[in-house]
């Protein structure tokens, strides 16, 4: 039996999040940051099964299946639009992407 | 110190070293494959609070399907070392600063939070899982059923984008 105690899961989730909004900052490659969002997902994702099991019940393990399916359609959809930048741009830089920038 | 304990420490270990490297690797395959890295421990990591079936979709969805398209998209762009522009000033002496205290508030906050306090009992009885994904699943064809119907039109939706926006324009 374990006694790994609930605040152990959260606070690694928090480091987690934390070290991708580091990555989401800090990077300049847009496949990268990607990544660092896909990680994030990953660190609300352990929050949300360490709640479940703390409750004892089911319904965080439901969203955590939520979570996966609609991270795998934002990573298909993110992933054409950074194809077509690409194309565009010709590079994958995010500071080389300033259409819009005042 | 308990088998679970010495688990989680590794796992957790993993997990951390695998998000430090995505953030110090220069190749965009580098970072894709210590994400996996952190991928696989965390499932490793719900085993452990007893959701296996989660586990196994974290495996084959995340760690499979979502991270073989990042690095086939990192292949077909041929990303090499990323470039080292001039940081903005900004990001080093506020953003990094405020990025770490971000960090230790979430984990002050959630360690002395009440919920906290509470004693999760991991791996437990061998039968308990196979309930825990049958009452999973009833509840997710029954209580989700209706989101569950609308992340199918998602996919579809997000389908269609994907190839409206990756064709070639003619």
């Amino acid at each position: 039996m374990s006694i790994v105690p609930i605040s152990y899961y959260l606070v690694l989730s928090a480091v987690l999040f934390g070290l991708g909004v580091v990555a989401f900052v800090f990077k300049r490659n847009i496949i990268t940051i990607f990544m660092s969002i896909e990680l994030m997902l990953n660190a609300v994702n352990l929050a949300f099964v360490a709640f479940a099991r703390a409750h004892n019940q089911l319904d965080g393990l439901v969203f955590v299946f939520f979570v996966i399916v609609v991270a795998a359609a934002e990573a298909a959809v993110g992933l054409a639009i950074v194809i077509t930048i690409s194309q565009n741009r010709r590079s994958l830089n995010v500071e080389k992407v300033d259409l819009l920038k005042f | 110190m308990s088998i679970p304990f010495i688990l989680f420490f590794v796992f957790a270990l993993v997990a951390v070293g695998g998000a430090i490297m995505l953030i110090v690797a220069r190749e965009p395959i580098h970072s894709a494959l210590s994400l996996v890295l952190v991928m696989v421990a965390l499932a490793a990591l719900y085993l452990l609070l007893g959701a296996e079936f989660i586990s196994a979709v974290q495996v084959i969805v995340y760690a499979g399907a979502v991270m073989v398209l990042f690095v086939f998209v990192i292949m077909l762009l041929n990303a090499g070392v990323e470039e080292r522009t001039n940081y903005s000033q900004m990001a080093k002496y506020a953003g990094l600063p405020l990025a770490i205290l971000l960090l230790f508030s979430l984990a002050h906050w959630m360690a002395h939070s009440a919920i906290g306090a509470t004693v999760a009992n991991g791996a437990g009885a061998p039968n308990q899982a196979a309930v825990s994904t049958r009452e999973l699943s009833s509840m997710l064809f029954q209580k989700y059923l209706f989101p569950f119907e609308a992340t199918s039109i998602l996919i579809l939706i997000a389908i269609l984008g994907a190839l409206v926006l990756a064709k070639r324009p003619e």
